[in-house]
């Protein structure tokens, strides 16, 4: 396998199963290391912040390594969220009463009304013009499980998808990116966007 | 306004042979034919577009759980699509051990009836979105008082009533309400089994997926019984499932999922193809 040079941390706070994010950046070349320790944090060239579970929980257990998370993203070096970890990027959610959240991209996470929740399945993304979906077509399928989603401003929506309601899908905001599926449970495309990553991280921009 | 489709899953039933994992489907969870390495044939259905896979250990031992463990870390380190393991699952330590091996989701069936906190701790620490609780049913032609009645295809009315064991044992609890109470307790998901289509081949017990899937707000997915494309079409169409589950029809290469979702797709399902 062909090594991208790049070391990746994929973040560990307890929740979640890590090793389809680890082996799907080992599949697209990348040198992965899962870790919550500040000085890792700060040695890699890029960071995934993965997750499932409760948004209130996510922001309890991602608080003895916030202060690297925010000086990563100071850095400039690509940041990916998964699922609640691109939920946890927004300023609030309504899951479980209101909670704060890291306030990196604008707007909030609210709950799907009048569908049967979870959103669990593959569903159509559009997608727009963004190097994390190079090689993509404009429309694809990606597995979802949630049962909130975000809601961003237009300029920071990088990909939409309908459930009952239209969705951000995936978000970005210079340097710090998010996926509300997850890339590493969506066959081929998903490790496109994985790859993709990867190959931003190891180009650092 | 929803781009949802409809899940096609193969289930892969894993038993020992000699200390290593094999993939077979018995008929009626008797006279086991085999079918093939659980990993490669994983790699297959990924290859023909199946949306997720479940494992079952049908042996529902120690060293079951053991082999389990094995094929579900090799098949995580090539298959990135969801993957669901089931077989007599009953501590969150099992659960833990499972899905640290690389799965997403496991499934609960014995030990949800006897123990229905186990559900809802299992739920609450892993989450909702990895705890799909397994009924295995069969029909009874006895209705009782307490009992939720459903019209089947003969215009009777019967009510459908849980088993456990892998079917040896009934219970006397009413299917409908059960599932109405792992929704309750935290399950994310429901995979449905009818007893009496389960190796059949004759199709989906239609009434009693139809009726489940009304009553619960979390996903169905229908099993036992699939035969043919026309069988997944009346398991989304009249049964209302958000999934369907088979096994043999594609182990023994008589459909591949490709051709099923094309079917599906003709007839106005939405898939993933």
């Amino acid at each position: 396998m062909k090594l991208l040079d790049v070391l990746i941390v994929v973040v560990d706070y307890g929740l979640g199963n890590l090793k389809s994010v680890r082996k799907a950046l080992e599949y697209a070349g990348a040198d992965v290391r899962i870790s919550r320790e500040p000085e890792e944090i700060e040695k890699a060239d890029g960071l995934i912040l993965p997750g499932v579970g409760a948004f209130s929980e996510g922001m309890e257990k991602n608080k003895p390594f916030r202060k690297a998370l925010y000086e990563f993203i100071e850095s400039g070096k690509p940041l990916l969220g998964i699922c609640l970890g691109m939920q946890m990027l927004a300023e609030w959610s309504e899951e479980g009463g209101h909670h704060e959240g890291l306030g990196v991209i604008p707007g909030g996470v609210i709950r799907f009304q009048n569908v049967k929740t979870p959103h669990m399945g593959w569903n159509l993304v559009k997608l727009k013009d963004h190097p994390l979906f190079k090689g993509l077509k404009r429309e694809d399928y990606f597995y979802f499980v949630h049962s909130y989603y975000l809601k961003t401003n237009e300029e920071f929506s990088i990909a939409t998808c309908s459930y009952g309601t239209t969705f951000d899908a995936a978000v970005s905001k210079e340097n710090v990116m998010g996926t509300q599926f997850h890339p590493e449970k969506s066959g081929k495309s998903g490790l496109r966007v994985i790859k993709n990553f990867a190959e931003m991280c190891r180009d650092g921009s | 306004m929803n781009g949802l489709t409809r899940r096609i899953i193969p289930c892969l039933d894993v038993t020992l042979q000699e200390g290593k994992g094999l993939v077979v489907k018995g008929v009626e969870f008797v006279n086991l034919r085999e079918a093939g390495d659980p990993v490669e044939l994983a790699k297959r259905y990924d290859e023909e577009g199946a949306d997720e896979l479940v494992f079952l250990d049908i042996t529902a031992s120690y060293e079951g759980r053991k082999t389990m463990i094995d094929v579900v870390s090799r098949t995580s380190d090539e298959v990135f699509i969801p993957m669901t393991v089931g077989g007599g699952i009953s501590s969150l330590q099992q659960i833990k051990e499972i899905l640290r091996a690389g799965a997403d989701k496991v499934s609960i069936n014995t030990a949800a009836v006897k123990s229905p906190e186990f559900v809802k701790d299992a739920s609450r620490i892993f989450g909702s979105q990895c705890i799909v609780v397994a009924i295995d049913c069969r029909k009874n032609r006895e209705l009782k008082e307490g009992v939720t009645p459903v019209r089947i295809e003969d215009d009777s009315e019967v009510w459908y009533e849980v088993v456990i064991y892998g079917g040896r044992k009934p219970t006397g609890i009413d299917a409908v309400k059960w599932a109405k109470k792992v929704e309750e307790l935290g399950a994310g998901e429901i995979l449905l089994t009818s007893m009496d289509r389960d190796g059949t081949k004759d199709g989906y017990d239609i009434p009693i997926t139809r009726k489940i899937s009304e009553e619960v707000s979390i996903p169905v997915i229908a099993s036992g019984g699939a035969g043919s494309p026309e069988h997944f079409l009346e398991g989304f169409k009249e049964g209302k499932a958000d999934a369907c589950l088979a096994a043999s029809i594609f182990h023994f290469g008589e459909y591949s999922i490709r051709e099923v979702k094309e079917y599906l797709k003709r007839y106005g399902v939405s898939v993933r193809l």
